[in-house]
């Protein structure tokens, strides 16, 4: 049931307690308190809107960075992933296998904004020895969401 | 001057057109209706199922196959039936993969019919079957079904119908409007009547993946039943696939070596590119079916809880993608009450009687809408009903 609870809010975080317990066909207190649970272990981190900015005409640049890094005694790779989730600009910071070592995804108001960031933050933190910005140009699809989809119901009707 | 009753088919004119079109015709001339009309899925054919669709096109496969489908079809859908539902089917010449449940059902109900011979249709149901039993020179005999036996047959209810001339029984569960269903029991007393007679059930089994509290029983799997039933099923409803026309009959070789003339010369074979797909559906698709069930599961006791909020009863649908709501208390036909929730407060959904005169009091609530959708309908729907 956890699980489920889990999936309806993912992906619609508006439904209450009150609805989810009619889908499920259990009651309120037992989704409550599921979900107490779920936010007092980290299972559920936070609730928040998806939201397309660009149909609001705020400006907003987003940019994916590899970086490399030279892991540090006992700590790894840790220290330097903290260090750079503390900036409020980033929004995630992945450990990646493969050709580099974090997968940072960085917003900013402007392009020069976030090269600024890059060349002042992020490539004079100690033990970083290289970075690569790729720009996005634009958005299909994010956190499931699929932007600018026809939403509308083509289905015939029939009985 | 040209007499156009002279030269068209007295079937053909003698059928009346369904009641529901005229609804549906105003429906599509509005705008930003609130609907909960639909008797199909809103989700979209899984993507596996999709690009085995796309991967056959790709390589060419553009043909005709043989008539009764390709041979790894059903093979798949004998697999498929005796791991979902116990039931045992030769692919070599005890299936004919169709275009879609309908022409499965009209293919058994053609192969049976003579003229005269009567033919069972419980009620309310799909609009296609007396239609079609006219269309084959027979007689569809209604038995109107009742909310107190939670809208199942009973045996009772098909003693009462049987005459000399009965032929057939179609067997809809479960059932589209009132996803009433038919379990072992139930069915056991069905067929203990069936037994003694000569009459072949047409069971159609179009939404025999979408049962909520119980798995579904196929009444052919009840003892001597398999050789005097026909079973018509399809890809429509289980894995989301209305538009590629997909579905098959199940049968004993006697059966099906007739349906087989029906559907050969009529029809030739079931689109190529979806068969291809479908063979990928029966391999792969057993978590899609479980997936879009729990789907609908959760919406059914969303619409059920939020209509009984409103006051208006109804009965617990235990199959299929629909409530069957009694608004008889408002004192107006299912007609009026839903043409006037269309009108003031541009809500969609079904009359009973579109499904037959039994139907009366009651309305078709389709539940294959997102919450969000279902959520605003009901809003509506308890502003409409508090102006009554």
């Amino acid at each position: 049931m956890k699980n489920k609870i889990l999936t309806y809010l993912e992906n619609d975080a508006r439904l209450t307690p009150v609805q989810i317990a009619v889908m499920l066909g259990t009651t309120e207190e037992k989704v409550r308190s599921i979900i107490e649970e779920c936010e007092a272990e980290g299972s559920i981190l936070s609730y928040r809107a998806v939201i397309n900015w660009d149909k609001t005409g705020k400006e907003s640049v987003t940019a994916l960075i590899e970086l490399k890094t030279t892991p540090q005694k006992d700590k790894g790779f840790d220290a330097v992933a903290e260090k750079i989730s503390n900036f409020p600009q980033v929004n995630s910071v992945y450990l990646m296998s493969g050709g580099y070592d974090l997968a940072i995804t960085v917003e900013c108001k402007t392009m020069r904004d976030i090269a600024i960031f890059v060349a002042e933050k992020l490539a004079t933190i100690e033990g970083v020895t290289s970075t690569a910005t790729h720009f996005v140009l634009q958005k299909y699809k994010d956190n499931d969401v699929v932007f600018e989809s026809d939403k509308s119901d083509k289905r015939g009707n029939t009985w | 001057m040209f007499d156009y009753n002279k030269v068209l088919s007295d079937r053909v004119v003698g059928i009346k057109p369904s009641g529901i079109r005229k609804f549906f015709d105003i429906l599509d001339e509005m705008k930003d209706v609130v609907s909960l009309t639909v008797g199909q899925p809103d989700f979209v054919t899984p993507w596996h199922i999709r690009e085995a669709g796309i991967r056959s096109l790709e390589e060419g496969r553009t043909y005709y196959t043989s008539n009764n489908g390709i041979i790894e079809m059903r093979q798949e859908i004998a697999a498929y039936q005796s791991r979902r539902f116990g039931l045992d089917y030769n692919p070599k010449d005890e299936i004919i993969v169709t275009v879609g449940g309908s022409e499965a059902i009209d293919m058994a109900i053609r192969t049976l019919t003579n003229y005269g011979d009567e033919i069972i249709v419980p009620e309310p149901c799909f609009v296609c079957y007396s239609p079609l039993v006219s269309l084959s020179g027979g007689v569809p005999v209604s038995i109107p079904l009742k909310k107190e036996n939670a809208f199942k047959l009973t045996a009772e209810e098909l003693k009462n119908a049987i005459t000399p001339k009965t032929k057939a029984l179609i067997l809809p569960f479960p059932n589209n409007p009132t996803g009433a269903c038919m379990n072992r029991r139930d069915l056991e007393a069905i067929a203990e009547v069936i037994r003694d007679t000569d009459i072949i059930v047409i069971s159609d089994e179009i939404y025999g993946e979408l049962t909520y509290d119980e798995p579904h029983c196929s009444i052919a799997t009840l003892d001597g039943m398999r050789e005097r039933t026909i079973i018509a099923s399809g890809f429509s409803k289980a894995y989301a696939m209305t538009g590629w026309r997909l579905g098959y009959t199940l049968a004993p070789n006697y059966f099906t070596k007739q349906m087989a003339k029906v559907h050969q010369f009529g029809i030739m074979c079931a689109p190529t590119t979806s068969q291809f797909a479908a063979v990928e559906a029966l391999k792969n698709g057993d978590d899609d079916i479980q997936y879009m069930k729990d789907e609908y599961d959760s919406r059914r006791r969303f619409i059920v809880n939020g209509l009984k909020e409103i006051g208006i009863h109804c009965f617990m649908p235990e199959g299929a993608f629909y409530v069957f709501a009694d608004i008889s208390h408002y004192g107006m036909t299912s007609e009026r009450f839903c043409e006037r929730l269309l009108m003031e407060k541009s809500v969609a959904i079904v009359p009973g009687t579109a499904f037959g005169e039994c139907g009366e009091g009651f309305v078709r609530i389709s539940y294959a809408y997102s919450i969000k959708r279902i959520e605003k309908a009901l809003r509506l729907i308890e502003e409409f009903v508090g102006t009554l």
